[in-house]
């Protein structure tokens, strides 16, 4: 498979949120803007690349009976990185996603990854599928954050076009099941075939 | 009465599926038949008790008092997962019929986000013992209760004439956002 492909296969064919739908649990939750969506995606494709790079690596010397503790611990030990990074130099973004930032370890895009791919491919194939299924989620969280925004306080990427209140359901929790719902019945119809 | 409140908040008013988007790929993947929706509810029911309160102990007692707390993450998950694992074998060992019923739906439960996120967001909210146990408690009835209403939804909404591209997933996250929608009715009574 060419290297390209490998990127581009994460946001289309393999689209982790609405093909593969995995790691529901953020995708509803900090969807409620599309900056939001996207800082969440960005985050969880920090810790899907680099947990990518380790597993590939240490793949061939871990015994197969405790590979998954193994792996998890792998991902907690970039997860906690990543919390401490983020506390020290965007302690704003760490507030607004809160618990979502220390549950990337329980993603099961990170861990899925790491099972389906990194773990019988190389070094370098496995950080380009860790910035593709990266960029797919991240694109996909930052299109629903979007929608989202749009209907529930009438703003774009925070700019506001209605004055007042929006549809404000929308930002609340039903409005993230319901957005996810009609996009993904979207996606089935015109790009999936 | 401080712990009616925590209850009826926990179970109604912030429903940890409906409202808090925790433990939802397990809600979205075995909600299809009933039996095993209240199987697998009835795993983490018993798992998010037990590890609300051993990771509680272990925070309380180890982590804080040595100033490893940024150890949380990594502990946590740990003990979660040594966790699930020693309850498989104690059952397999007490309670074959119980072990046999929630089947595969344990060790899948290391990696339900419910689990940690009840205990990291103890730890947060500074409850004590009690607290921490009547709350983990009662987030697992709300998961259960709204696992089992969306399983018996789901069950007839597999009979119905749903449109092509809505089939399976689409329509169940749709279903699930009115249920949530119905269950915002209850904020502000606590």
């Amino acid at each position: 498979m060419s290297k390209l492909s490998l990127i581009t296969r994460g946001i289309i064919k393999d689209n982790p949120t609405f093909v593969l739908v995995l790691g529901m649990c953020p995708t509803l939750a900090t969807t409620v803007s599309a900056v939001n969506g996207m800082e969440m995606g960005l985050a969880t494709m920090f810790v899907l690349i680099l947990s990518n790079i380790v597993i590939s690596l240490i793949a061939p010397v871990v015994p197969d009976k405790v590979h998954i503790p193994v792996y998890i611990v792998v991902i907690a030990t970039f997860v906690t990185v990543l919390q401490l990074i983020m506390q020290a130099y965007l302690p704003s973004v760490y507030a607004t996603l809160g618990l979502f930032i220390p549950l990337i370890v329980v993603n099961c895009i990170v861990l899925g990854r790491a099972e389906a791919f990194a773990n019988k491919n190389g070094v370098l194939d496995s950080a380009l599928d860790g910035i593709g299924i990266g960029l797919g989620f991240t694109i996909s969280l930052t299109v629903i954050g979007l929608v989202r925004e749009i209907l529930g306080s009438g703003a774009i990427f925070g700019w506001k076009f209605i004055q007042g209140d929006a549809i404000l359901a929308f930002i609340l929790a039903p409005g993230a099941f319901i957005v996810l719902g009609y996009l993904m019945a979207l996606f089935n119809k015109y790009i999936k075939k | 009465m401080e712990y009616l409140v925590i209850i009826i908040s926990a179970i109604f008013v912030n429903n940890i599926l409906l409202s808090q988007f925790l433990g939802i790929c397990p809600f979205l993947g075995v909600s299809n038949k009933l039996s095993t929706a209240t199987g697998m509810s009835g795993a983490v029911c018993f798992v998010i008790t037990l590890a609300t309160v051993v990771t509680f102990l272990l925070n309380k007692y180890v982590l804080v008092p040595l100033e490893l707390t940024y150890l949380q993450t990594i502990a946590f998950i740990l003990v979660i997962a040594a966790l699930v694992q020693m309850v498989e074998i104690v059952l397999k060992k007490i309670s074959p019929s119980l072990y046999q019923a929630l089947g595969i739906f344990l060790p899948l439960i290391t990696t339900n986000c419910a689990v940690l996120g009840v205990a990291l967001s103890v730890v947060q909210k500074d409850m004590n013992l009690g607290q921490a146990t009547v709350y983990a408690f009662a987030t697992a009835l709300g998961y259960g209760l709204a696992m089992i209403l969306f399983a018996g939804i789901r069950e007839h909404l597999a009979l119905n004439d749903v449109p092509k591209s809505f089939k399976g997933l689409p329509i169940a996250l749709v279903t699930a956002g009115i249920m949530a929608l119905a269950f915002l009715g209850f904020s502000g009574i606590v």
